[in-house]
């Protein structure tokens, strides 16, 4: 299928008096697609994301939504989108039945389907037995639930979610993930998040945005051959470091302390052979752990580096 | 959509205690009133008989309880609309307005509605307390009804203020006190300018309620409501618009 934009983000700029919160951003969401939006704090991923649904005004640039811009024709636009902002906004005094209902009917969507729409939301989203209940009782995760569902009750092609997981425990952020992925199965995602496992476990592609900035834009699969990976080795009775280079598939070797290396490698994993060698050689490998926070590597590289450019360090 | 709103509103006032209470309080006040009226015309009645012309029950009574009413009205009607706005920002719910297929005036109308509605409720319960009479004497239905449109077209324009102040704020609270007193500046321009023909004293909200509660209805006065409350609707929309290039 070709990829058509379903979101264009086209040299966004947004200044907060004189603060610049987004400077010259533009990407593009593509059908189908979970899009990881990744920054540090205050880096302006909320920022965008409430330029996105009409919730603030752009100071420069456009955004248009499967065709509509946002600002000349706000009505198509938004019904284009499901949004779940930071904070869930649900009214604490109402049942979870009356609020979706309520929502559904601010979407638009068509009287006979109200109800066939709330039912359906309440199964996808698992709040089948709390729909008599106030959402001010619930739990934080079923808020969050409830968040989420009144995104997707007018069954948008776009979600954007804002930070879904903050707050959750790892139970709920996980069932929230399975959701989430389950969502663009059928739809576009956004999703926001300052979390990096969370990107790798849902995101088709990820987009890290630092001081309002685009740093990185690639496909999810892209890190994995970008970066080289990287195994960690603790041995008792370790060989030279000049050995450990010269075994299979190892690039580039470094020493963490006296008995640690991280062995870097570009596609196969020299693990096999490191096991082998350890034991010919006697050098009483103790520990063997496989590196996966690659992103996160990335991402502290990439926003470190920013960092250091900015305050002029060179080391 | 934007009766989708109001019904909303009107339906979250009444999941809080505060709607209940209120509607209470002003019923057993307005009651007082009402009764104190009642003996007060009991005093005049002998006094009357003697005069050609008199002024008739509606007049004495029911005109005077919703005069005296307005004022208690003027106190307690920012207590319904401060959180109509405030709130919702507060609690971060705007959004989910903001970002549905909806306009700003289409919310703004809702919200006015919802609250206009309450202010329909709460006139019609105070209107029982005269119709009460009618069991024992005669009474004056044109009059009457000038006197529910005035009541509604001043409760209207209180909603209407109250609401555009609770849209610059998050804090109820701010909101509340606000509106109480932009209401009562607005009545206390009629008592320093009572003689006045002036501009400053045209814009006395109680001056043209008065006309009206005489049973005259008048172009002018209905028109200096319905204006009061487009101008102050339309800098909500203004305002919540402005609050998006912040």
């Amino acid at each position: 299928m070709e990829p058509t934009a379903l979101i264009q983000v086209e040299n966004l700029s947004r200044f907060y008096q004189n603060h610049r919160a987004i400077n010259h951003l533009s990407f593009t969401l593509n059908a189908g697609e979970v899009l990881g939006f990744l920054g540090p704090n205050g880096a302006g991923k909320s920022t965008t994301m409430q330029i996105i649904t009409g919730n603030l005004a752009p100071s420069e640039g456009q955004v248009t939504i499967n065709g509509f811009d946002i600002i000349e024709a706000p009505r198509q636009a938004k019904s284009q989108i499901g949004y779940l902002p930071e904070h869930p906004p649900v009214y604490r005094d109402a049942s979870v039945d009356e609020y979706l209902t309520y929502c559904a009917q601010l979407r638009r969507v068509a009287r006979s389907e109200i109800s066939q729409a709330v039912t359906l939301v309440k199964q996808s989203c698992g709040l089948n037995e709390v729909g008599q209940r106030l959402i001010g009782n619930l739990s934080k995760g079923f808020q969050q639930r409830v968040g989420i569902a009144q995104a997707i009750i007018h069954n948008p092609p776009v979600v954007i979610l804002d930070e879904p997981t903050v707050g959750l425990d790892p139970i709920q952020i996980r069932e929230i993930r399975s959701l989430i992925k389950s969502l663009g199965e059928e739809r576009s995602v956004i999703l926001s998040t300052h979390i990096l496992s969370e990107v790798q476990a849902t995101c088709d592609r990820v987009q890290i945005i630092r001081e309002g900035e685009l740093i990185y834009n690639a496909p999810i699969e892209a890190l994995n051959h970008d970066k080289e990976t990287c195994i960690t080795v603790a041995m008792k009775r370790p060989p030279a470091i000049e050995t450990l280079q010269q075994l299979e598939h190892i690039i580039r070797v470094e020493a963490k302390d006296d008995q640690r290396f991280h062995l870097f490698f570009d596609s196969n994993s020299p693990a096999e052979t490191v096991v082998q060698q350890s034991v010919a050689g006697d050098w009483g490998l103790f520990e063997m752990i496989p590196d996966q926070q690659s992103l996160e590597d990335l991402f502290i590289e990439l926003t470190h580096h920013h960092q250091e450019e900015s305050e002029g360090v060179d080391e | 959509m934007i009766l989708t709103i109001a019904r909303h509103e009107l339906r979250t006032m009444f999941l809080s205690p505060l709607a209940w209470v209120i509607l209470g309080v002003i019923q057993v006040l307005m009651g007082f009133i009402f009764l104190a009226q009642i003996e007060n015309f009991f005093l005049l009645q002998p006094q009357l008989i003697h005069l050609q012309n008199t002024p008739g029950v509606t007049d004495i009574i029911v005109a005077s309880v919703f005069q005296i009413g307005s004022i208690i009205l003027l106190m307690i009607m920012p207590l319904i609309t401060m959180r109509s706005i405030a709130e919702e920002k507060r609690n971060s719910t705007l959004c989910l307005l903001v970002s549905s297929p909806i306009s700003m005036t289409e919310i703004v109308l809702g919200k006015f509605l919802g609250l206009f509605g309450f202010v329909v409720i709460l006139v019609s319960m105070l209107m029982l307390m005269p119709l009460s009479l009618y069991s024992g004497t005669t009474l004056d239905f044109g009059k009457l009804l000038s006197i529910f449109i005035s009541m509604l077209l001043l409760l209207g324009a209180f909603a209407a203020i109250g609401l555009y102040l609770s849209s610059l704020t998050d804090n109820q609270t701010i909101a509340a006190v606000s509106s109480f007193g932009t209401l009562l500046m607005l009545w206390l321009i009629d008592t320093s300018f009572a003689d006045g023909q002036t501009v400053v004293a045209y814009l006395s909200l109680l001056r043209h309620h008065q006309s009206l509660l005489e049973g005259v209805i008048n172009t002018a006065d209905v028109a200096y409501y319905l204006l009061l409350i487009i101008a102050f609707l339309v800098l909500t929309v203004r305002q919540l618009d402005r609050e998006r290039l912040l």
